[in-house]
């Protein structure tokens, strides 16, 4: 079932696969591992992992309060990946970093700080294409204060549905939290024109970027954001590191999350002042290994090219939906054109279900997630209960979409649906 | 890892046409039990007669694991004293956790024993174990009621 699709690539993919040593696996059966599986999490190249172990062997020590010589050397290396953060989502300042444990943790943060000062009749206005962690926060920040929650629906098509924007930006909207890239749909959604919007009307625009820094150039100093986070084993970094940039005068506003050492000006015992961003959100020991591994994949990344990256993704989504549709009795959930359409592609198969799908394919070797990919409401909108997932990133080979196609393929004959 | 060892013909028979499907009337105890991280939802009727389980009858959304363990499920339990169905949980458990490395019994598991080979697939012990989870609540739930009538 194998076709001659055309595929062209920005990408010298073989030189790439050669820094990610984990590409080379053989898994059970004799089956060379087809990763599909980055939206969920993305494998690290040799440069980040040897990064990380050369701060631990050579430079370890803790930061900003350890006064000696590698104390010194690992505040340097954890603010150095504090400062390649920033430039590389055009950050105009450094201090407008904030390192947090992952996404979830700085959409917590967002919600709590901006939820602070959120009283009955705000309004907070998220989406049905959220990943969980941009709704739970929010629907506890509503709880706490007794603020409303409101929806933008999604298009039969998995577009964000902006017919009725005019109802839900009003006067009392304080907070938009959206997803720029649906990690369930794949869909990329229009933040800066929403963004303008929503700023006419004075709301905080919150957007999660997990899966959008990882496929394409970001430039937070024209996006029209406020805040905006992503997480950093996504984006070929270690996990236990997540990013929560902010505009320097929302920051300096906001109030503390979490409290500890390092977010403190001065501890009194009849009350505490706090330091500065990005220190007022950063309470304990930080992630120091883990920044320095960040910087070293956005430098990784960087040195490949993001919009190369960028060009990889588009041309790699085009030819899997295009392999796709030639599987009968599937169903894509969301986009059916590369248009504007991230990294992951979800889908049904007819008369399997998607646990079944990822144990069939996962015996040849293809990693794909199945479930509801924590988006649950989006699959609930379209009828399902949860839908296969696969998803590319800067490695991923047109043979490997094919060998997908080809497992669906089997699938179906397996469970005998032909 | 054998497909055929997880997907064995028994297991894809129930999956197509799942035993006591549909949920029925009447009822001592309804309770609904998901999968949090995959999304599997099943909703369990119990009818108790004294301490036999009387009736077992579910509505389930799953992937075919699930599903055939929920219908093998009920054929065990239904009709038998709740504390055999009990021991037939923990004969199954003891299988599922077995890694492969337990023989199972088919004097108590019957179509159960066909199940043997999702003990090797780590991720898919949770799916055959939903069904058992809300019968087990559903069933306690409402030998709790019927302790608090008789006391009342």
């Amino acid at each position: 079932m194998t076709t001659t699709r055309t595929f062209s690539s920005p990408l010298d993919l073989q030189s790439v696969r050669a820094d990610f040593p984990i590409l080379s696996r053989e898994l059970a059966g004799g089956f060379p591992l087809v990763y599909l599986d980055s939206a969920n999490s993305s494998q690290k190249p040799r440069q980040v992992v040897q990064a990380i172990e050369d701060h631990y062997l050579v430079h370890n020590a803790n930061v900003a309060r350890a006064m000696h010589q590698l104390g010194a050397e690992a505040t340097a290396a954890y603010e150095g990946g504090r400062d390649k953060v920033a430039a590389f989502i055009g950050a105009p300042n450094r201090d407008e970093i904030v390192f947090t444990k992952n996404a979830s943790e700085a959409l917590n943060l967002a919600a709590h700080t901006l939820g602070a000062s959120l009283k009955p009749g705000d309004v907070v206005v998220i989406s049905e294409m959220e990943h969980h962690s941009n709704i739970v926060p929010w629907q506890l920040a509503c709880e706490r204060t007794g603020a409303t929650l409101k929806w933008f629906g999604v298009t039969e098509d998995g577009r964000l549905d902006l017919s009725n924007i005019e109802e839900l930006l009003t006067e009392n909207t304080k907070v938009v939290a959206l997803t720029w890239v649906s990690n369930a749909l794949g869909t990329i959604n229009p933040i800066t024109e929403i963004a303008t919007k929503a700023h006419a009307i004075g709301a905080t625009v919150v957007v999660d970027a997990s899966q959008a820094v990882p496929q394409f150039p970001v430039d937070v100093s024209t996006l029209g954001a406020d805040i905006l986070v992503f997480t950093g084993h996504k984006v070929v970094g270690p996990t236990g590191i997540g990013v929560l940039w902010g505009r320097y005068e929302l920051l300096a506003e906001l109030p503390p999350f979490l409290g500890g050492g390092e977010m403190i000006e001065v501890v009194r015992m009849t009350g505490s002042t706090y330091a500065p961003p990005p220190a007022r959100f950063e309470a304990g020991t930080p992630p120091i290994a883990q920044a320095v591994g960040l910087g070293a994949a956005v430098d990784y990344l960087s040195g490949i090219g993001m919009d190369k990256i960028a060009a990889h993704e588009h041309a790699i989504v085009e030819y899997a939906l295009e392999g796709l549709k030639t599987v009968p009795g599937l169903t894509l959930l969301g986009p059916t054109d590369a248009t504007d359409h991230g990294g992951a592609i979800s889908f049904a198969l007819d008369g399997v279900h998607p646990h079944d799908v990822s144990t069939v394919l996962d015996t040849r070797g293809i990693a794909v997630r199945a479930g509801h990919h924590c988006a649950r409401p989006v699959h609930e909108r379209f009828g399902m209960q949860s839908s296969t997932r696969a998803s590319f990133y800067l490695y991923t080979t047109p043979e490997e979409v094919d060998a997908l196609v080809d497992g669906l393929g089997f699938v179906r004959s397996f469970f005998k649906v032909d | 890892m054998q497909l055929d060892s997880l997907y064995q013909e028994i297991i894809l028979d129930h999956y197509r046409t799942p035993h006591h499907a549909g949920l029925a009337d009447p009822y001592d105890v309804e309770v609904h039990h998901v999968n949090p991280s995959c999304g599997d939802e099943v909703t369990l009727r119990v009818e108790l007669d004294g301490d036999t389980v009387k009736g077992v009858t579910h509505d389930s959304v799953g992937c075919s694991i699930s599903q055939a363990a929920t219908s093998v499920m009920s054929d065990l339990v239904i009709g038998k004293p709740v504390s055999e169905g009990m021991a037939t949980y923990e004969k199954f458990l003891e299988l599922m956790q077995g890694r492969g490395n337990v023989e199972p019994d088919e004097e108590v598991l019957e179509d159960g024993v066909a199940f043997a080979g999702v003990a090797q697939f780590p991720a898919r012990v949770k799916c055959a174990l939903l069904g058992w989870s809300a019968w087990r609540d559903a069933t306690a739930q409402a030998l709790a009621a019927n302790e608090g009538v008789k006391n009342a």
